[in-house]
């Protein structure tokens, strides 16, 4: 059993977009803020704070899940992952990220990187999916530029282009 | 906005949790998948104590099924209940109303016991529940007790649960061979909180069906009536001028009973359509 006061600071290990990482909060602390002011990973945005536009969406163990309606303390052990960690390296785009800058599925970016992170998941669970389920999906995320027009078809585009790959590697082995 | 400090106490078992609960009183709240509770606690709605986290008991994640009725441990999540064949075939209600709770990201943590919990008037899972007629498994340092989901929600966000106790599972009758099931609700955006919401469990062999409507009143209200496919519009309305139907910012009274009326013979006509189809 663990016990933490409420002016306690309590030590935190998880892993971090496959890196371990530490630090300490209060129970209080939200992950979206340990993520961002203890960690200083800003990739992860904060928007309404109680779970409904969709901006802090991470990755725990490999589930979308809101950063705003967790707490750290609540993660110690876990894998986390995060916009950062969606590339293949510094600076670097993932075939996701590259159909939403040629869909245009992004303006200001705020909304992107959770959407991101919702897709990643979706796309592993539904590999071939209908415009209609990417929208019902989609409806977890407020995008207030774009009118998600542009947001579904990158997802439509990424699974297309997934599900070629595959098949041609499927051929050729 | 940031939650107001609280303790944090994470159980190893069901019962450290119940001697946490035994201990703290009402100065604690039990944190399931927090989808409801989260959003209380940052915008200061309550303010605990001491926060009691049964995330990590994987004892209340299971699923059992019976010749009589499936149990879902309380901290089964909704993504899990609805990708679970055992209950898309046992309790195939809750399989059609999964989809109108929340969105996909909340009910990756949402958990069926929490939202039972938390009571909400248009909830759901408490309205699949209670048209089922359903029970709640409820745990504390003292005694084990079931108690009938039309007896444990009393009211918006009041139930029938001690503050020592946790809910440890969720009894569903097994769907019989001849009853068939509906669901539809109207909310402003999906996944948004649902002004009227109607599930249906219509019994072809003793030619009954139970209406269940939420959002309606504080609580779900089921309503029991005779059946005969011919009289589908008729019950429909019978059974909307049973409910009590309060009014908000978002509806009137009169609106939301015509909104019952409507959704009612829905589901009924839906709910009949697949007798015809398995007939």
């Amino acid at each position: 059993m663990i016990e933490v006061r409420a002016s306690e600071k309590v030590r935190i290990r998880f892993i971090l977009n496959g890196r371990e990482i530490g630090g300490e909060a209060e129970p209080r602390m939200l992950l979206a803020d340990f993520l961002r002011h203890v960690l200083h990973a800003h990739g992860t945005h904060v928007g309404c704070e109680h779970g409904i536009c969709g901006a802090c969406t991470v990755l725990l163990d490999g589930r979308a899940v809101r950063s705003c309606l967790l707490y750290a303390v609540q993660v110690d052990g876990a894998h986390i992952q995060t916009v950062e960690g969606l590339g293949p390296g510094e600076g670097k785009l993932n075939d996701l990220q590259d159909a939403f800058r040629r869909h245009h599925a992004l303006q200001c970016g705020f909304c992107t990187a959770g959407i991101l992170i919702s897709a990643t998941q979706f796309l592993a669970e539904y590999p071939q999916p209908s415009g209609d389920e990417v929208r019902e999906m989609l409806s977890g995320h407020i995008c207030r530029c774009t009118g998600y027009h542009g947001i579904v078809e990158a997802i439509l585009d990424t699974a297309r282009r997934r599900a070629a790959a595959k098949a041609q590697h499927e051929r050729a082995g | 906005m940031k939650p107001a400090p609280f303790g944090y106490l994470r159980p190893e078992s069901v019962a450290e949790a119940c001697e946490a609960l035994a201990r703290h009183g009402e100065e604690a709240r039990i944190l399931a998948g927090g989808q409801s509770l989260g959003a209380m606690l940052n915008m200061r709605l309550v303010r605990p104590a001491l926060l009691v986290d049964i995330n990590r008991l994987d004892t209340l994640s299971k699923i059992e099924v019976t010749n009589e009725a499936v149990i879902t441990g309380a901290m089964v999540r909704q993504a899990d209940a609805l990708a679970d064949a055992r209950i898309r075939n046992n309790v195939p209600l809750l399989s059609m109303a999964l989809p109108h709770v929340g969105h996909y990201q909340t009910r990756n943590r949402g958990t069926l016991g929490g939202s039972v919990a938390h009571a909400d008037p248009s909830a759901e899972i408490p309205l699949v529940l209670a048209t089922l007629g359903g029970e709640v498994e409820l745990k504390s340092a003292r005694r084990t007790r079931r108690v009938r989901a039309g007896d444990f929600f009393r009211s918006a966000l009041v139930t029938a649960r001690a503050p020592e106790e946790v809910i440890t599972a969720l009894h569903w009758p097994a769907a019989g061979q001849r009853t068939r099931y509906a669901f539809e609700e109207f909310s402003v955006r999906g996944g948004d909180y649902a002004i009227v919401a109607v599930a249906c469990a219509l019994d072809e062999e003793r030619r009954s069906v139970r209406l269940g409507f939420g959002g309606c009143g504080e609580a779900p209200q089921v309503v029991e009536l005779g059946y005969g496919p011919e009289a589908i519009a008729q019950i429909a309305a019978d059974a909307a001028g049973k409910i009590e139907c309060r009014a908000d910012l978002q509806a009137s009274t009169a609106y939301r009973r015509n909104l019952a009326v409507v959704l009612a013979r829905r589901v009924l006509t839906a709910a009949s359509m697949r007798q015809a189809v398995s007939a």
